[in-house]
């Protein structure tokens, strides 16, 4: 168990995982991004901006009965991993985030200064 | 149908694998086939129980419709679809949304009167007892 924790550590973003399914949705304030994570409970993901990515990562955390056999298995890894690239007009010091029955709603704004503004032209 | 076109294609070969395991541990091959679908599942037994995990984020848990007959369990239920603002861009859209309904065969010595299902985090789980008979016994040689 321990040897596991220590290889996770180290070589986190190289073990596999899943990658979970998205919608992504930009209106004028900004994006809207939903992730399915079902099975991962709240403190056991991870939501992470470094530079311009955005990681989003997910440990599994079911109930298994002891001594439980898997004959069937579609989610066969513990984990979720995803990221995308960020594009400069986002705002990442603004993102919120909610998560409730494994979906994550992730807001990120645009910048204020960036939002589109209507220009009124002026008839001299 | 989603999940599929995002695995990486060794787990797939998994997949036909632990698939071709579950056939057998039930004894299917199963009349609606094996095609894989919305909600991902998982199933696992213990001597004691039949073990079955739904991966179906984002429900309502009353809104799941969880049914056993004839050996047979069902679910199924509907996610309904993010609302998108007026004038909103939709750039990704992978999640599932729809009716869905999945079927599991259940061994045949399963109880149906001693299920219990729990909805957590987005996975339905349920179990289902077997039988006490079933469970292996250990026969003492005299």
């Amino acid at each position: 168990m321990s040897d596991q924790v220590v290889k996770r550590e180290s070589a986190a973003r190289e073990e596999a995982a899943l990658l979970p399914p998205v919608d992504v949705i930009e209106d004028t304030g900004g994006i809207t991004l939903y992730a399915d994570l079902p099975g991962v409970p709240k403190d056991k993901l991870d939501i992470r901006v470094e530079g311009d990515t955005l990681t989003l990562e997910g440990e599994l955390s079911l109930t298994i009965p002891e001594g439980m056999e898997a004959t069937h298995a579609e989610v066969s890894l513990p984990r979720y991993r995803r990221t995308f690239t960020l594009s400069k007009e986002l705002d990442s010091e603004k993102v919120s985030a909610e998560f409730q029955h494994g979906v994550l709603k992730l807001r990120i704004p645009k910048a204020e200064h960036l939002q589109p503004r209507k220009i009124t032209v002026q008839v001299a | 149908m989603i999940y599929r076109s995002l695995f990486p294609r060794d787990l797939f070969a998994e997949f036909e694998r632990l698939q071709r395991e579950l056939d057998q541990a039930f004894g299917l091959p199963s009349i609606r086939g094996v095609a894989r679908g919305y909600p991902a599942m998982n199933v696992g037994t213990t001597p004691r129980s039949v073990e079955v995990y739904a991966f179906a984020p984002g429900m309502d848990p009353a809104s799941i419709d969880v049914q056993i007959e004839q050996g047979v369990l069902t679910i199924s239920g509907e996610r309904k679809p993010e609302a998108v603002p007026e004038g909103a861009t939709v750039h990704i859209d992978e999640r599932f949304a729809g009716r869905f309904r999945r079927v599991v065969s259940l061994p045949d010595d399963i109880d149906p009167n001693a299920v219990s299902a729990t909805y957590r985090d987005g996975v339905l789980h349920v179990s289902v007892a077997r039988r006490e008979a079933a469970q292996p016994r250990r026969i003492t040689i005299q």
